[in-house]
């Protein structure tokens, strides 16, 4: 295995009832630091099983989940929190902003259980708010922004706290093509400053983007493709900056 | 790898977390919290308003003294009505620690009346006593007009009328003429309400050689007085029945007229008792109310819930922050009906006219009370939050 890998699944399978349905079955791969990384696949196939297994919201049924080279399955609630909340951000369709709260502080909350005091909070916050393009929307509530402007909120509140890996399951879901085009470049930016990415997309012509593709069925890891190096080069360039 | 920082809720925080969670729903929070404040203003009502008039009782009798005990003739075995030894009075007074003595006979066959037209059954519950000197310093008593019995007006038909007498008789002057038995008496003076000895109020009080002479008075008192230092109360008590009739102790009867007046101006106890038990059942269901807002709450935060795990929360995070949620909204509660329960108090207590007194404990434990609810009620809402699974949460 890569020393350089962030999310490592060895034969991780996830399944759910009884009889077992099987959501993730044997799955083995690895995401190195600094990589960009689409999943796509049809309904049902078992892509948010996944990533909520990288992103230890979820446990595996059996096989091993390592997140930077550390076997989480062997972690307990506090460690796995802790790892949560310093190493990883999450963002998902539905943005899940705290209504009559202003971007600001929904940003902040990003930060909430690091322990770090508040008004240094919500100074990393405007920070975050203004590197996603919305240095101007501070003191906006949710519905006083577009959904494309919620989403770079939540992806803000994502990584404020700088995180290692950041985890999008279809954060263009329910954006139209140009709010989400403008998602995913902000995805892109952030990782070209360094941060590992991984996002979940229906959206084919958006998956072509991506320097690397991993597709699922079924369960299983259907195809994994990797673009040109040319990319690939200006992205490591990008994170030595 | 090192190993990433710790998870970690500052307590500040958490109390923001807790506040917030009440600001959502404001309305809610205000029925919810409603029950507890009912329940904690009943009690603070019940309590202060109990401590209230024990207040006005307590200064009532600072200032009249509680060192007055009365010895007044029981009934023998047979249920007739003994009367106690004219020398007794001179024993009680050797007694150690007795400042005053004094006493009065009770006139049984003889009433009073405004003057002869009067049927003699109407005696308007109103007493004829002979008084025995210095009884007004011996019952802390004064006189509002006119003059105390001295020793030369007891030779005369003198009569000294209580505050309640001089009322029923229609009498307001000194020197108007009343009826007693067959014979006219001059009023000689009217006294003031004298709370120690009450039966004074209702009296037409004559001198013992007037009473000997014309209303066929024989010499032995009812009641005996007694004033002593407060401090010797008890061992002059102990010692008075058996010094007023050594032979017949038990047959003699000693009161504290102090405790009397205390008792009648206390909230009745069963009142009281009623109030506080409405009061703990206001409680229990107002703390049920908060369970119940927080269970609802934990249902429709799921999604909260979910994306606060995901930002780094732990489940003690979810448990705490839930928790004090629920603490916060009994506390609301607690504090309003806190407030409402001493406006009660308040309010009573001008209407009769006491202090207002609630001892500050009181309301403080309120408070603490409501919180103690508070957090038993959302133990079980905060646990089921703490148990949410995020992907399930998230997925909703
Ligand atoms: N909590 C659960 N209990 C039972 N089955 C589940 C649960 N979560 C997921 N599944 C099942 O696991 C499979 C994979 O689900 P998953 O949510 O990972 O799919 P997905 O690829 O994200 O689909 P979509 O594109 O619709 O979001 C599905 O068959 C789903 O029914
Ligand atoms: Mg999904």
């Amino acid at each position: 295995m890569s020393a350089r890998a962030v999310i490592e699944f060895a034969d991780v399978s996830r399944s759910y009832g009884s009889p077992p349905t099987l959501a993730l079955r044997n799955v083995d791969l690895a995401i190195e630091a600094g990589e960009l990384t689409a999943i796509v696949g049809p309904s049902g196939s078992g892509k948010s099983t996944m990533l909520h297994l990288m992103g230890t919201l979820d446990r595996a049924s059996s096989g091993t989940v390592r997140i930077e080279g550390i076997d989480v399955g062997a972690l307990g609630d506090r460690q796995l929190s802790a790892l949560r909340a310093h190493r990883l951000g999450f963002v998902f369709q539905q943005f899940h902003l705290a209504d009559g709260v202003d971007a600001l502080d929904n940003v902040a909350t990003g930060l909430l259980y690091t322990g770090v005091p508040r008004s240094e909070r919500r100074k990393r916050a405007a920070d975050a708010l203004r590197s996603v393009g919305l240095g101007h929307r501070l003191g906006h509530e949710p519905r006083q922004l577009s959904g494309g402007e919620r989403q770079r909120v939540a992806i803000a509140r994502a990584v404020v706290g700088r995180p290692a890996v950041l985890l999008a399951d279809e954060p263009t879901g329910a954006l139209d093509t140009a709010s989400g085009a403008a998602v995913i470049e902000v995805l892109e930016r952030l990782n070209a400053a360094g941060t590992t990415v991984v996002v979940i997309t229906h959206d084919r012509e958006l998956a072509s983007r991506m320097p690397r593709r991993i597709g699922i069925r079924d369960g299983r890891i259907e195809a994994d493709r990797r673009a040109s190096a040319a990319p690939a080069t200006r992205r490591r360039a990008g994170a030595a900056t | 790898m090192k190993a990433p920082g710790r998870s970690t809720l500052r307590a500040p925080d958490l109390v923001g977390l807790g506040f917030h969670g009440l600001r959502a729903h404001p309305v809610r929070a205000l029925l919810s919290a409603l029950g507890i404040a009912i329940g904690i203003a009943a009690m603070i009502a019940v309590l202060g308003i109990s401590t209230s008039s024990q207040a006005l009782v307590r200064e009532k009798l600072d200032a009249l003294g509680t060192g007055l005990l009365t010895v007044t003739a029981g009934d023998d075995l047979f249920g007739n009505a003994t009367k106690l030894d004219p020398d007794a009075v001179a024993r009680v007074e050797r007694i150690d620690g007795v400042q005053h003595t004094s006493w009065s006979a009770a006139l049984t066959d003889v009433h009073v009346y405004r003057n002869r037209a009067v049927d003699p059954g109407a005696t308007g519950a109103l007493e004829v006593l002979v008084a025995g000197p210095s009884l007004l310093e011996a019952t802390g008593s004064t006189v509002l007009a006119g003059a105390w019995l001295d020793a030369a007006r007891s030779q005369l038909p003198v009569v000294v009328l209580g505050e309640t007498t001089a009322q029923r008789l229609g009498i307001t002057d000194i020197g108007a003429l009343v009826r007693i038995g067959e014979h006219t008496f001059t009023v000689g003076g009217i006294l003031e309400r004298s709370p120690l000895a009450p039966e004074l109020d209702t009296a037409a009080i004559v001198g013992p050689e007037v009473a000997e002479k014309l209303l066929d008075f024989d010499g032995h008192p009812t009641t005996i007085y007694e004033q002593s230092t407060e401090a010797s109360v008890p061992t002059v008590r102990e010692l008075l029945p058996a010094t007023v009739d050594p032979k017949a102790p038990n047959e003699v009867k000693v009161s504290r007229p102090s405790d009397a007046l205390a008792a009648a101006n206390t909230v009745d106890q069963a009142f009281t008792g009623l109030l506080v038990g409405v009061g703990s059942i206001a409680l229990l269901v107002g703390g049920i109310g908060v369970a119940n807002t927080m269970v609802i709450s934990v249902l429709e935060r799921r999604r909260e819930i979910g994306l606060r795990r995901s930002l780094g929360a732990t489940r003690g995070h979810i448990r705490a922050q839930f928790l004090v949620e629920a603490m916060l909204l009994a506390a609301y509660g607690g504090l309003a009906g806190t407030l409402l329960g001493w406006l009660i108090t308040a309010i009573v207590a001008r209407g009769n006219g006491w202090l207002v007194e609630v001892p500050p404990l009181v309301l403080v434990a309120g408070v603490v009370v409501t919180v103690v609810v508070g957090a038993i009620a959302g133990v079980l809402p905060a646990m089921r939050a703490a148990r949410t699974s995020p992907t399930v949460a998230l997925a909703t």
